[in-house]
């Protein structure tokens, strides 16, 4: 809020204390500024009020005239001239607030020692400070079967439910998925699910989080912990670019469950379910522990770590090597490999990009993004949000949450430009602008925005030729905003670490003499390279036309890329060192694997799609394995130069003390869209995003999670589906010249020319079954 | 002279009473067209100036409602009818339905206009599919006659059969398609009501009452009743009297005079307590015979004027299983949304049930009044409240009959002897 904002301040008097707070403030909120704790249940700050539970009755009056009776301050905004009197001041607010707790808790289990919830439950804390001591209630107690799945992740255990609706409420009001609501009355009023529609939501984990009984409880931590056993850690979210707070909480070493952390400003208390439950990949079975380095026969044996190192030293050493890092380094730790590529291999052959990518897009990122402050405020007070190459409930849920509470409550205008209307903009209740696949760019020039707009760009924009030129243009036409929004964490913190070709850290351009000096200087190297490095597809190639021996690969899966079989046989030529978790496509074929940390066994950050920094310490304490940049340092050193980045501390010093550019920034080449291609009766150009819940390797091991997932199916036009005879669930067999994957059929708003396919789910791995995800024409055929 | 005055009523004897054709042989959709040509604020100020009030319960004045109702918004305004009688005793607006159902199209047409809207809703209760035909049939002619359909339309909804959905709030939500449940106010339905468009959400009789007052005036309805109840108004009475029935009279008759007029309390039997305005309302005795039967008169007296529905009990009926059986309705009834209302109507039953099976002690009466005082005035709506009325009001007149009960380990009524099938044989 900037000052310039001018807020009516209410003065009211509180148990006798004067307290101004500005208008519209709830009493129980101004209550909490005095310190008052006045107890609830269904209140919550972010949900519209209810007052159902009457728990938070006080006694009020205004300008002398008391109500009659208590009012729930949980409903009641402050006036001027009122008087409010707590239960610490008024005995009819006491008694009231007694009764209502002895009232809840005459049908509630006292099973609170097997209860997941209990040791952090508001019901058990406020019926200590809030309830008698003793119950009169010697009747019978209404009981359900328990417990009920309301989805594969939820249970429900009715008979603990005190019916504060604060899970139906979320559902409806912040995620608009209504699939949960009260179902039957009185006593027997119960959380239900709808016959026909599964409790499908992404955002389901947070019915758990805010639950103030044991009512809602996660298939995966239920009866795994008691909350006074774990040690929590505040940390981030390593799934997308969103940059949720979070807490991890430990048991023993091992991460028993993650919840959403508080940051009014990013993810205010929310997150999505694979942030707060995919983890498990973490703790899985085949987790690397050990170094490993190809003998002489071409087996992988298991080394130590001065053998490993001297390896892959020797060679990273031996020919001119490169760098590839995936979108889930860690900011430092792309700094470190940054560093290592320009000071270690001499070379500015790197990039995180470890997908689908194209030059527009490099020069893009350093004209456009790198550096940029964008952020969740402008989103707040946009008038128009353009959304181009990006779902954001598939790809950076909190930004659709934002979104969402922009709409609902002042109608935010959204569009989306895109082939698929999507159930996330159908929510949002979004202009769609529908065009063919690889048409983008036309439909981006002359959209009416202003200074109070923004662009919300996709990674996938690159996938369109012409695109990020056209959203440049735009921009500069009407002085709206642009945002870019990787799906990874990673990502935006290794562009400002210039973990790229044509960027050094901190926006400096590779081809600027002065920021390669101004860099050197800093690193206290003799000179930087200055040629400007190779993209990830022209680093594959020079690996095999022979240009380049050597890879040092941190996080990367090859088959991410649209061209999965040059990067596998580039990995297999190439001498290739890999910094991994797990095995992987590149560990097979790796000649020397150091296993590296997970998030949760190291400190560091992420720069989320504002840029802004989301620091986490080590939520276990005692784990061996090392950062990336650990590492980095010891083969460097090994190799003999040193990267002076012994620890994630030392590397987060040295990027603050980088300062901002302020030379010229790169220009942005216009690269001019293509041309729509014609199509035969069974032809489609494909299209395709991945989902939320996907194949994703950080979701691995999470079974519960995955019964969540959106259904993987092909959807088509009603148009061409008449042509072709094809209704919904009919079989689509949709092939190129690389293979063929076979789904069913939903007939669905998109373009004519369009079919659309999840990219990574079960059954639709397109660009391993197809290789092309995006703009290629493909063929269809109903079987 | 007969104390009574009838009006809505008048007419109920013609065997072809509910017709369009009687409704109009007898003066019926003049007070229509005379509405429609005056100014609305002239009407409202017309139904202001006669004093009448709300008759389904909180007697609003209900010209005033009207004109909380925002002029020159630009929105659509809504009429919604209030036909969801269900409160135990209450059996006035049905038979009106049933007798006479053009008055309250004609009192829609008028009310409509008056607002500003152009849309009028009646919601009715689920069970009575008898009314909801007749009343369909009305509305049907209504339209062949042209006295809807021409910038007035009017729906009927069939509700599913719950109590809440007299609230009015909760009504909206139902109408709306959602589960009945109150509305946290403000907003009121004056402001945001019926798919959040200005609302005025009247009972049926309150509509009913208006031709009558456009034809006649407002000092003819002014001439009837007591200084602060205007008008006359449908007083039904139930249970055990010789006569029971609808009998329309001024506001502040007594029930001593209705019951002579009803042919008095069941033969040979005595009038031991009753209800003035139904089961939420809480009880009186013989002691309140003389009690003006109006809105103060009936407060001054502890307790409320509600829906006049007159439940009458002689000396045969035990008190402590009439109020368990009102008590368990409210169980049934009580919509779930607030934590008193709810299980505070859960545990109520279960104490009753104790009580009238001897199974009880003192301290239970204690605890009785004591939750009863937690659910009162903390509920969400007035459900809540209603439910503690007989309970509160029957332990203060007859708190020796609930210690009989501890004390003989039981009730010392014979349940048959309070039902009108006593004596008439197995």
């Amino acid at each position: 809020m900037t000052t310039a904002e001018i807020v009516d301040m209410i003065t009211v008097v509180i148990d006798g204390f004067e307290v101004s707070v500005p208008k519209g403030t709830l009493v129980i909120r101004a209550a909490e500024q005095l310190g008052i704790q006045i107890p609830r249940f269904c209140d919550h700050p972010l949900l519209d009020p209810v007052g159902a539970c009457r728990q938070c009755l006080v006694d009020i009056e205004i300008n002398g005239r008391a109500f009659p009776k208590p009012q729930a301050s949980c409903t009641i905004p402050v006036e001027p001239g009122m008087i409010v009197k707590t239960q610490l001041t008024s005995a009819v607010a006491d008694k009231a607030q007694k009764g209502v707790m002895e009232l809840l808790l005459i049908n509630h289990p006292l099973d609170c020692p097997v209860c997941d919830k209990g040791g952090e439950c508001p019901l058990q804390n406020q019926a200590l400070s809030s309830g008698h001591s003793e119950s009169r209630f010697q009747g019978v107690k209404r009981t359900f079967e328990k417990p009920i799945n309301i989805s594969s992740q939820v249970l429900l255990d009715r008979e603990r439910c005190v019916l504060c609706a604060r899970c139906t409420r979320f559902s409806e009001q912040i995620a608009s998925d209504p699939f949960i609501t009260l179902n039957e009355r009185g006593a027997l009023q119960q959380v239900g699910i709808y016959e026909k529609q599964p409790f499908t939501s992404y955002f389901s984990g947070n019915v758990v989080q805010i639950c103030p009984v044991g009512a809602l409880t996660g298939a995966s931590y239920r009866f795994r912990a008691r909350p006074f056993d774990l040690v929590s850690t505040p940390s981030a979210c390593e799934h997308c670019a969103s940059g949720c707070d979070m807490r991890t909480d430990v048991r023993r070493g091992k991460t028993l469950r993650r919840l959403a952390g508080e940051d009014a400003s990013v993810n205010e208390e929310w997150n999505c379910d694979k942030g707060r439950w995919a983890f498990k990949y973490v703790t899985a079975v085949d987790r690397l522990a050990h170094p490993q380095v190809r003998n002489s026969d071409g087996e992988l044996v298991q080394a130590s770590w001065p053998e490993a190192l001297a390896a892959a030293a020797a060679g990273l050493k031996a020919s001119h090597a490169a760098v590839l890092v995936g979108g889930r380094a860690t900011h430092e730790d792309a700094y470190g490999y940054s560093k290592f590529a320009r000071v270690a291999l001499s070379t500015n052959d790197i990039d995180f990009r470890s997908r689908i990518s194209s030059d527009e897009e490099r020069e893009f990122l350093a004209a456009r993004v790198v550096g940029s402050k964008t952020t969740y405020l402008d989103i707040d007070r946009a008038d128009h949000v353009v959304l181009v190459g990006f779902e954001p409930e598939e790809e950076s849920p909190i930004v659709f949450l934002r979104l969402n509470k922009q709409f609902r409550k002042r109608a935010l205008k959204v569009t989306s430009i895109g082939s698929k209307l999507s159930i996330g903009v159908e929510k949002l209740k979004g202009e769609f602008v529908k065009v063919a696949p690889g048409q983008e760019a036309n439909a981006v020039a002359g959209l009416p925005l202003t200074a109070k707009s923004v662009i919300l760009v996709g990674e996938r924009a690159s996938e369109s030729a012409g695109v990020l030129t056209a959203v440049a243009a735009l921009a500069d036409s009407t002085s709206a905003k642009i945002a870019w929004i990787p799906r990874r964490a990673g990502e935006r913190g290794a562009l400002e670490a210039g973990a790229i070709g044509n960027l050094l850290p901190g926006g400096r351009p590779v081809a600027d003499a002065s920021a390669r000096v101004d860099i050197a200087a800093l690193w206290g190297a003799p000179s930087l390279p200055a040629a400007v490095g190779r993209t990830n597809d022209e680093i594959y190639s020079a690996v095999n036309s022979g240009d380049i021996g050597a890879l040092l690969v941190g996080g990367v899966d090859p088959l991410d890329g649209i061209n999965g079989a040059a990067a596998l046989a580039a990995l297999d030529k190439a001498f290739v060192v890999s910094l991994e978790i797990a095995p992987s496509e590149v560990t097979q074929r790796a000649d020397v694997i150091l296993p590296v940390a997970a998030i949760t066994e190291k400190s560091g950050s992420f720069l989320n799609w504002e840029g802004r920094a989301r620091s986490f310490d080590a939520a276990v304490d005692d784990s061996l394995n090392r950062s990336d940049l650990r590492i980095l340092s010891m083969i460097a050193e090994e190799m003999g130069t040193s990267l002076n980045l012994g620890t994630v501390t030392a590397a987060a010093k040295e990027i603050a003390s980088l300062g901002t550019w302020d030379g010229a920034r790169a220009t942005l080449k216009s690269t001019s869209a293509s041309k729509a291609a014609t199509l035969k009766e069974n032809e489609f150009i494909l299209t395709s995003w991945r989902r939320l819940l996907d194949l994703g390797t950080l979701q691995k091991g999470e079974e519960n999670l995955a019964g969540t997932a959106r259904q993987t199916v092909a959807v088509i036009s009603p148009q061409r589906a008449a042509t072709l005879s094809v209704v919904d669930g009919d079989r689509l067999k949709i092939s190129t010249s690389i293979g063929s994957v076979t789904l069913s059929a939903l007939v669905e708003d998109i373009h004519d020319d369009a079919i659309w396919a999840p990219r990574n789910s079960r059954g639709s791995q397109l660009l391993v079954n197809l290789g092309a995800a995006h703009g290629a024409v493909v063929t269809v055929v109903k079987i | 002279m007969s104390k009574l005055t009838p009006i809505l009523s008048a007419h109920w004897d013609e065997k072809d009473s509910f017709t369009i054709e009687a409704y109009t042989r007898n003066g019926g959709y003049k007070a229509s067209q005379k509405a429609l040509a005056m100014d609305p604020d002239a009407v409202i100020q017309l139904v202001k100036d006669s004093g009448l009030r709300g008759r389904g319960g909180a007697g609003f004045p209900t010209g005033m409602k009207w004109g909380f109702i925002p002029q020159g918004d630009n929105k659509d305004h809504y009429l919604v009818v209030n036909a969801d009688e269900s409160e135990p005793g209450t059996c006035k607006d049905m038979p009106l339905l049933m007798a006479n159902p053009h008055v309250l199209i004609e009192g829609c047409i008028i009310a409509c206009h008056a607002i500003r809207a152009k849309n009028g809703f009646i919601y009715i209760r689920g069970e009575v599919t008898h009314i909801v035909r007749r009343l369909n049939q009305a509305i049907e002619d209504a339209y062949k006659a042209g006295h809807l359909g021409n910038g007035i339309d009017l729906v009927l909804h069939v509700g599913a059969g719950a109590y809440i959905c007299g609230e009015e709030t909760a009504l909206l939500d139902s109408l709306e398609g959602f589960r009945g449940q109150p509305r946290l106010r403000p907003p009121f339905p004056a402001i945001a009501g019926l798919y959040a468009r200005p609302t005025v959400v009247n009972n049926v009789e309150s509509i009913s009452a208006v031709p009558a007052i456009i034809n006649n005036g407002a000092d003819w309805y002014q001439s009837m009743g007591t200084e602060k109840s205007k008008g006359a108004t449908l007083y039904s009475l139930s249970g055990h009297v010789n006569n029971p029935g609808q009998f329309e009279a001024p506001l502040g008759i007594t029930l001593r005079e209705i019951l002579e007029l009803a042919g008095g309390i069941r033969t040979g039997h005595t009038l031991k307590f009753w209800t003035p305005g139904g089961s939420s309302t809480p009880i009186f005795t013989q002691d309140h015979l003389d009690t003006p039967l109006d809105y103060e008169g009936v407060a001054a007296a502890g307790s409320m004027l509600g829906t006049k529905a007159l439940q009458i009990f002689d000396e045969t009926t035990c008190i402590v299983r009439a109020v368990l059986r009102w008590t368990e309705f409210y169980k049934h009834e009580s919509c779930g949304k607030c934590t008193p209302c709810r299980e505070g109507t859960w545990w109520l039953v279960q104490i009753l049930r104790d009580l009238e099976a001897g199974k009880g002690n003192e301290a239970d009466l204690a605890k009785l009044l004591d939750l009863c005082d937690n659910i009162l005035g903390r509920s969400f709506c007035a459900l809540g409240d209603g439910a503690t009325s007989p309970i509160t009001s029957s332990i203060k007149y007859f708190r020796d009959e609930y210690i009989a009960h501890i004390t003989q380990g039981g009730c010392p009524f014979d349940p048959v002897a309070s039902t009108l099938f006593v004596g008439a044989g197995a």
